[in-house]
């Protein structure tokens, strides 16, 4: 029996974790994964533990994925979303997460709009805080989970060319998956409009960009589709959906020119018919619905490792 | 560290026999019979086991490995949580006569959880405990074996090894003191 755990107290960004802490993450998935498939899926080890949602915008897999995830590891779930709370009558974000504390909440999952959120919090509050997307910055536990589906279907990440195609800007699984796939030694290309990549990642020498759709096709092995975001862009970016679709959006007829197998993602939500048609998605060499299985298993783990280091008082 | 030889490799094989014996007597044709090793190490001497049963019945009866991190009763109580092994079993064991299988029983509390844990598959038949050592005087919970292959005693601050030939080597069980 070995003894290990994370060097982090808080999982905020992919950027903190060492290789080794993203290892660990991944053996105790594996192990997860296997509860998640037997007749009971649920093992006791959160039992003590209360875990409150914070989704300060909305959400649907990645709410139900962590909520799953804490149910089978027996916590105690209290959910929040800003809607219909006191956020809209005016209250800080730092009262909001106090007043939740004061109830006992041991654990924080939040997603909010604003970058750094977690952060702040994590000065601010004696919970544990596990970053569920912050705006356009960070989705830690979205990387270990299109990471952990990688590694699960090429063996390994190492030298494993990953092309990461659409909008790139608005896209904190875009950050979080560049960060987690360098750092376990896969080759990532981003590739989309020159409108939809920040400026200072088209200026980074050791980043490879591309605009060609097909071109970022013939070099990865594994091509990962992200959805416009809509929602976040206030000003043009592209002339049309259609536009976008024709020039960027990835299907059938042109996997078939570029001939090779490629294994096909998406974090969704998909926007059939824009970035990814049906075909592509439904597809051969997709694995769109184990990234979903995968995530659960993921979030089982960081919330275990994590939970692991809550100490009970006394026992110290 | 003080290091005494408690069985060697001839008299473990001696004993491995014994229980396969103990257990034909009790199994008859063993096609109810499923074997669970508790990883990590008692799932070795499981495997062991069920070698010389297959050489002694011509069956190979099948044989799971069954990890109790998740269960253990003493998380958030260590420094540094246990790394979880493989759970792997293959076969229901609904109805089914159950032999849990450990190298060493000390306090019993790894199997308390792994009952927890392997209820989770099903409910059992029966459930019997099979245990190379026991450490006499030590337990925590009320559990003793069914078939056991010795009792030893010591101190709580001594420990226990068993050794495979296939892991470390050898086949021996050695009591280690500080």
């Amino acid at each position: 029996m070995q003894n290990e755990s994370l060097s982090v107290r808080h999982l905020i960004s992919i950027r903190d974790l060492s290789i080794a802490d993203i290892e660990l993450i991944f053996r105790t998935a594996d192990q997860f994964k296997e509860v998640i498939n037997r007749p009971i899926k649920k093992v006791p080890s959160l039992r003590d533990i209360t875990v409150a949602n914070l989704f300060f915008e909305s959400s649907t897999r990645t709410k139900l994925s962590f909520e799953l995830a804490e149910k089978r590891l027996s916590a105690d779930v209290v959910n929040f979303s800003a809607s219909g709370s006191s956020v809209s009558k005016g209250e800080t974000l730092i009262d909001t997460v106090n007043n939740i504390l004061a109830m006992k909440v041991d654990m924080v999952v939040m997603r909010h709009p604003s970058p750094g959120a977690p952060v702040f919090l994590s000065r601010h509050c004696s919970a544990v805080i596990v970053n569920a997307g912050d705006g356009a910055h960070e989705h830690p536990t979205q990387a270990l989970l299109d990471a952990y589906s990688m590694r699960e279907t090429h063996g390994s990440l190492q030298g494993l060319k990953v092309a990461i195609i659409g909008d790139i800007l608005h896209s904190r699984v875009a950050m979080s998956n560049l960060f987690c796939l360098r750092k376990m030694g896969a080759e990532v290309l981003l590739c989309g409009p020159k409108t939809l990549i920040q400026r200072p990642l088209l200026q980074q020498p050791d980043i490879l960009i591309s605009h060609n759709t097909e071109e970022a096709l013939r070099w990865c092995d594994v091509a990962m589709v992200l959805r416009i975001q809509l929602e976040r862009q206030n000003t043009r970016f592209f002339p049309s959906q259609r536009e976008y679709a024709r020039v960027f959006g990835i299907n059938r007829a042109l996997l078939d020119k570029v001939g090779k197998p490629i294994t096909i993602m998406h974090p969704g939500p998909i926007n059939r018919g824009v970035e990814i048609t049906s075909e592509v998605a439904d597809g051969p060499g997709n694995i769109i619905l184990d990234q979903v299985e995968n995530g659960v298993a993921v979030r089982m783990a960081a919330l275990y490792l994590l939970a692991g280091q809550i100490r009970i008082p006394d026992t110290a | 560290m003080d290091k005494r030889l408690l069985l060697d490799a001839r008299t473990l094989q001696i004993m491995l026999d014994r229980l396969c014996h103990q257990l034909m007597e009790d199994h008859g044709d063993f096609s109810q019979t499923r074997l669970i090793g508790l990883q990590p190490r008692g799932s070795l001497f499981a495997k062991r086991l069920q070698q010389r049963l297959c050489h002694f019945t011509g069956k190979a009866i099948p044989l799971g490995l069954l990890d109790v991190t998740f269960y253990r009763d003493d998380f958030r109580r260590r420094d540094e949580p246990l790394v979880a092994s493989v759970t792997d079993i293959p076969f229901d064991i609904e109805k089914k006569k159950v032999i849990l299988i450990d190298d060493v029983l000390f306090t019993g509390r790894t199997l308390r959880a792994g009952f927890d844990a392997l209820l989770d598959f099903g409910r059992p038949e029966q459930v019997q405990l099979l245990c190379l050592i026991e450490r006499k005087f030590s337990r925590h919970f009320p559990i003793e074996p069914d078939y056991l292959g010795q009792s030893v005693h010591t101190l709580n601050t001594q420990k226990v090894v068993v050794s495979w030939a296939e892991s470390e080597g050898q086949d021996s069980v050695w009591l280690l003191s500080r």
